[in-house]
């Protein structure tokens, strides 16, 4: 009897420090129509047209038009989580904490960072504006995934 | 006049306090220890050895009085400082900058918690090098250990506090590599054997939160405060009890 209440009284003090309910902003945001997002520049070496790091400060994420689809990059490094910044000098993404460095698609190409970074959940609303959801995250496997990009 | 002093020392009140006369004696200087509730955890008599200074560089009592100087100088800045994340960053500026000696007190806060961390390191070193840990000291190396990391969690949880770029990345990068951890992590390997997620792993017991946010500032608040210093305490108590139930300090047995 003695055991099975200290087992429980223990066990539930372990549980006691996982909270039932957290509380996040919402994951959802509307980032207005596919045609906002033109440059009129030409593709670079990674098929990427713009990047936009509008989204990057408050929200965490980058949006990313290429060629044929607009996309949105998690500025979530792949490494240990900093927030990566956008550089557009150098078209690259860099981490200001071990300073890994990705392609303008994203793909890691120095540091040390263990895969390209990863992307959010984009889709077209009822009403022809994108939504990028950041609940949803697809790494590089499931880059061509339904809802890792819109195409345009 | 000498009539009122004898009086005075002869009353209740000052035998209370005052147990043993002053007269340099054998006697008289062991009790000075033993009825003195911050000196009786030294012992009365050590040996010749004991008093040498490169046999331990006093790097222990050296740790000791860091730990008291960041109780003291810590309890002072809880006075002004909100473990929320409205007002943490804050306070922790009007405590630089408009609270009157806040700068200087927040600074040997600091500076002692990076001392008391290097201290502790060599005086483990110094423990190791002259071969201390060895039987029948071996228990007090495990409770060193347990000390040891004690203080690298008080410098981990102070860390977060001021609520700055600096503390806010810091742990962000340390709590991911807590998700590593082999299946108790959302990130680490073996992690679908448990069914672990983002929001039931050593992450988010950690932070209270998927996230650095409110919850772990709160959260390592109370380890900072509260907690951890209690916990070396009592292991700090035990660990000086061992010194002179294994033999004494830097003596070969």
């Amino acid at each position: 009897m003695f055991f099975c209440g200290t087992g429980i009284a223990a066990v539930e003090t372990v549980r006691f420090f996982f909270p039932r309910v957290v509380f996040h902003p919402p994951t959802t945001f509307k980032i207005g129509p596919p045609g906002g997002f033109v440059s009129g520049s030409v593709p670079d070496t990674y098929g990427v047209i713009l990047v936009d790091p509008r989204w990057k400060r408050d929200n965490k994420f980058f949006v990313v038009r290429a060629e044929d689809r607009i996309y949105a990059i998690y500025a979530r490094c792949t490494h240990l989580g900093c927030m990566v910044n956008w550089f557009e000098g150098e078209k690259t993404y860099r981490c200001p904490c071990h300073g890994s460095e990705f392609h303008s698609n994203g793909v890691n190409f120095a540091g040390p960072a263990p895969r390209p970074l990863d992307r959010l959940k984009i889709f077209l609303d009822v009403d022809d504006q994108l939504v990028v959801d950041t609940g949803t995250i697809y790494t590089v496997k499931h880059f061509d995934d339904k809802n890792a990009f819109v195409a345009v | 006049m000498k009539e009122l002093f004898k009086k005075i020392k002869a009353s209740q009140l000052w035998r209370s306090m005052f147990r043993h006369g002053y007269e340099d004696s054998f006697r008289n200087r062991a009790l000075q220890i033993t009825t003195n509730v911050a000196l009786h955890l030294h012992p009365v008599t050590t040996s010749l050895l004991g008093s040498r200074i490169r046999h331990t560089f006093c790097l222990g009592g050296i740790a000791l009085f860091l730990f008291i100087v960041e109780c003291i100088t810590g309890i002072l800045l809880m006075f002004y400082y909100r473990p929320v994340i409205e007002f943490a960053y804050l306070d922790m500026k009007l405590l630089q900058y408009d609270v009157h000696y806040g700068m200087i007190l927040r600074n040997i806060h600091r500076w002692a918690a990076h001392a008391m961390v290097v201290v502790v390191m060599f005086h483990m070193l110094r423990v190791f090098l002259t071969g201390s840990y060895k039987p029948p000291r071996e228990f007090n190396w495990v409770i060193g250990v347990g000390l040891l990391v004690l203080t690298l969690l008080l410098s981990f949880t102070g860390y977060l506090l001021p609520w700055d770029q600096l503390a806010f990345w810091a742990i962000t990068v340390a709590s991911n590599m807590a998700a590593a951890t082999p299946f108790l992590g959302c990130e680490g390997p073996f992690r679908e054997l448990f069914g672990i997620t983002q929001y039931n792993d050593m992450k988010f017991l950690l932070l209270g939160d998927s996230e650095v946010g409110a919850n772990a500032l709160l959260r390592f608040y109370v380890l900072h405060c509260a907690a951890l210093p209690l916990v070396a305490a009592v292991l700090m108590a035990v660990h000086f009890w061992r010194i002179r139930k294994d033999g004494g300090i830097s003596r070969p047995l």
